[in-house]
């Protein structure tokens, strides 16, 4: 082995990229699966109102459906960008 | 002007459909083509992954048929060329949801839209989807791996393309057939344990359009959502470059077809 392979940043191995993505997109999955049909098309309507205010990216948006016995909780998250998060955060 | 509708397709699954819709599309707007591909796989979205987009999915194909997006708002531009467009596969709603007046009105709507392509990733087997998928096409990319079973669906495939499309009912000619082996492994060709690209195209009475190695570089491209076209140093992304240019009429010869002639050592030590 050179002495130059010490000095060349090895690049993320792709395994630990497919990790991170997958990690990402299944507990976003996850987290509407069961649910009613129209909790994307919802979180992309909301989006659109948030982005009046703020802007803000869709995965800033976070929408966990839980259902226990006999009740259903939908709960929203908004993740606000640094210093400019004028309105209240909605919960 | 009308787009090109090109469905991949193969009868089995797991052959590479998805793999082959991605680095088409990626071809052909590297070409300097418009291109839209479509997800037809409802319920099991899968394109976007490869095409490393899955995050910026809003809207999707079904929302489209449905009328509750546009289909502007669906179409996922891209983030490497400003010409390639994804629209992805529901992952809610059930297969019934996808009519085939549905799928024209968006297919028109890409035309419209001056689409000069339109790359259609079909499911696996020879159900609704994948009938959808196929209908309205120009031409055909059969999928095909070396291996018995994966052929004779192709051949189920093929004849389902010359008898149930739109082309054939309307009896307006018959759509272009391409056949792509993948996952070709030239080396057990030689040791005799693999069908070779003649041994294909013999029983299937076709020649190949291209002939995509086996590839390790393919799983490193789908992990990092890259189509693995972009990897030029890849004999798969070489060879499907080959592939897209000769599906626009350019003639290239077959490339990664024999196997790597051994050294002294690996001759005398194995390897
Ligand atoms: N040339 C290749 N070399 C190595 N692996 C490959 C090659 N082509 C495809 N694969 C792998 O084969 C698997 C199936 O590929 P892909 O998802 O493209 O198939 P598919 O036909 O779309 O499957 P499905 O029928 O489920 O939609 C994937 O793991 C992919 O990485
Ligand atoms: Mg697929």
């Amino acid at each position: 082995m050179g002495i130059l392979d010490f000095l060349k940043r090895k690049p993320e191995p792709t395994a630990t990229v497919a990790k991170e993505r997958l990690r990402i997109i299944v507990a976003q999955e996850r987290s509407t699966r069961g649910a009613p049909d129209y909790l994307p098309m919802m979180r992309n309507e909301l989006l659109e109102v948030i982005k009046k205010y703020v802007h803000v990216d869709l995965d800033a948006i976070n929408i966990n459906f839980e259902r226990d016995s006999g009740h259903e909780v939908l709960e929203l998250s908004v993740a606000l960008p640094d210093g400019k998060a004028s309105a209240t955060p909605a919960t | 002007m009308t787009a090109e509708i090109i469905v991949v397709t193969s009868g089995k699954g797991g052959v590479g459909k998805t793999t082959t819709s991605a680095s088409l599309a990626t071809g052909l707007a590297i070409a300097g083509k418009k291109v839209a591909v479509i997800d037809f796989d409802v319920g099991l979205r899968n394109l976007d992954l490869i095409m490393g987009c899955e995050r910026r999915v809003v809207y999707d194909f079904i929302n489209v048929v449905q009328g509750e997006a546009t289909l502007k708002q669906a179409l996922i531009k891209d983030k490497r060329h400003d010409n390639l467009y994804v629209l992805a596969a529901s992952q809610t709603r059930d297969k019934d949801a996808l009519t085939q007046e549905g799928v024209e009105k968006v297919l028109d709507g890409l035309s419209e839209e001056g689409f000069d392509y339109v790359v259609c990733d079909s499911p696996a087997g020879i159900e609704k989807g994948a009938h959808l998928a196929m209908y309205f096409a120009d031409h055909a990319v059969v999928v095909v791996n070396p291996e018995v079973s994966s052929v004779r669906d192709s051949d189920r495939i093929l004849g389902l393309l010359s008898s149930k499309t739109r082309r054939a009912e309307r009896g307006e000619g018959a759509i272009t057939q391409h056949l792509l082996l993948t996952r070709y492994n030239p080396a057990r060709v030689e040791a005799g344990e693999m069908l070779s690209v003649k041994d294909v195209e013999d029983i299937l009475g076709i020649s190949v359009v291209g002939v995509i190695p086996e590839s390790e570089n393919v799983l490193a491209a789908s992990n990092s959502g890259v189509p693995v076209i972009l990897d030029a140093n890849s004999l798969a992304g070489q060879a499907y470059s080959d592939t897209v240019a000769r599906v626009l009429g350019e003639d290239r010869p077959l490339r990664f077809i024999d196997a790597p002639k051994k050294g002294f050592f690996q001759r005398v030590f194995g390897g």
